[in-house]
């Protein structure tokens, strides 16, 4: 897995690539954290995630309610099939705001 | 990751408990996202097929690829990855009576994974979710009905995303609602992940309405194994009598037909 973080202003864009698994989602939990601790939105691009499993999309859950709590914006951009059988599974398709593309966004 | 299209290919399968042979030239095969159901009577070795699946004894012989692999030559490290992919829910729930729902949920993950404390306890409540057990969390097993129990065990075997489920008897002692409840989340872990799923099952509502393919043991051997389509329209007197129902296309004897009606009448 391979983690890119960029400024999109206004907001900040964390790219996951690769497999988000067991092993892996520990790294993109603690970037995804980081990030927020800038105070600013954020937002999580996944089209490169070849596949993401429960592990990943807690990490996900944890760092949307870590911004709600701040108040700061969160979404989700290009969700992969694998992140999104998880999310549908758990109905998480229905809470996170959810972009096709950063352009319906930025 | 890299799926080979059998999830399931067991061949030749053949194993004994002393010198008593149990299990007698089994041979079957389920792809990556199909249901598969072991059906046969009491004592025909539905039991000792699931424990050899799951890698708990080893064969006289015979082989099983799992996911590619034959876990009859597997090591204790490779069979300790391997099972990272593979779930159970047992027929009585197995839960740990002294761990509360959540943590028993949780356990799998702990076993194989290391991951951050809020993380598993984001992924043991997805799960709960999943099992319309939302918020039982920190209830103890005891607290608990039969069917709560098997879906807080189905919880627990499907945290990890496992790509292979094993479910002994998951209607077992259950009122049919609930049962049916069961059957309808079998179908949508599925749908939803694709997994391939093995349940060992006496209920032939419960297999015709989740199985893609039915394998029929009998004395431990293979009666038959092959789609719902082709069990259903077997002529097997074997597999008939399992289904409990008449061939329709038998022959009727109308002396000996009348016998059974009026034996110690007339
Ligand atoms: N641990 C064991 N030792 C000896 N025989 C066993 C053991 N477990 C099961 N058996 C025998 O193996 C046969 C198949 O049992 P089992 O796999 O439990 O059948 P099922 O699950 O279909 O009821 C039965 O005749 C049973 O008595
Ligand atoms: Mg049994």
């Amino acid at each position: 897995m391979d983690i890119q973080i960029e400024d999109r202003l206004p907001f900040k864009l964390v790219r996951l690539s690769g497999d988000v698994d067991l092993h892996s989602s520990p790294r993109a939990r603690e970037a995804i954290l980081n990030a927020l601790k800038l105070k600013m939105p954020l937002l999580v691009e996944l089209s490169a995630v070849s596949y993401m499993d429960s592990s990943g999309v807690a990490s996900l859950v944890e760092g949307y309610q870590t911004a709600r709590k701040q108040g700061l914006e969160f979404g989700l951009v290009a969700v992969a099939q694998s992140a999104m059988n998880v999310l549908k599974l758990a109905r998480l398709d229905k809470v996170f705001p959810i972009y096709d593309s950063l352009d319906e966004i930025i | 990751m890299q799926i080979p299209e059998l999830a399931i290919d067991v061949s030749h399968l053949v194993t004994h408990y002393g010198s008593r042979k149990i299990l007698d030239d089994i041979s079957f095969q389920a792809r990556q996202g199909e249901i598969m159901v072991i059906m046969g009577g009491s004592g025909s070795g539905k039991s000792t097929l699931l424990r050899h699946l799951l890698g708990l004894h080893q064969p006289t012989s015979g082989s099983i690829r799992l996911l590619g692999k034959d876990i009859t030559q597997l090591n204790a490290d490779q069979m300790y990855d391997l099972r990272k992919n593979m779930g159970v829910a047992f027929q009585g729930g197995a839960l740990f009576n002294s761990m509360t729902v959540g943590e028993n949920v949780e356990l799998p993950l702990r076993e194989h994974a290391r991951l951050d404390e809020n993380t598993m306890r984001i992924m043991s409540r997805m799960k709960l979710e999943v099992v319309n057990l939302a918020g039982f969390e920190n209830l103890m097993p005891a607290e608990l009905s039969g069917g709560m129990i098997k879906r807080a065990a189905l919880a627990r075997a499907i945290v990890m995303d496992p790509r292979l489920l094993f479910f002994d008897e998951p209607s077992a002692g259950l009122d049919p609602v609930v049962s049916a409840e069961l059957d309808e989340l079998i179908l949508i872990l599925r749908d939803a992940m694709n997994m391939t799923i093995v349940v060992v099952t006496h209920e032939l509502e419960s297999a015709f309405k989740i199985a893609d393919r039915i394998t029929v043991l009998d004395q431990g051997r293979i009666l038959m194994s092959d789609t719902v389509t082709a069990v259903r329209a077997s002529d097997n007197p074997r597999i008939q009598s399992l289904l409990n129902r008449t061939p329709r296309n038998e022959a009727i004897n109308p002396d000996e037909y009348m016998e059974r009606l009026t034996r110690e009448i007339f």
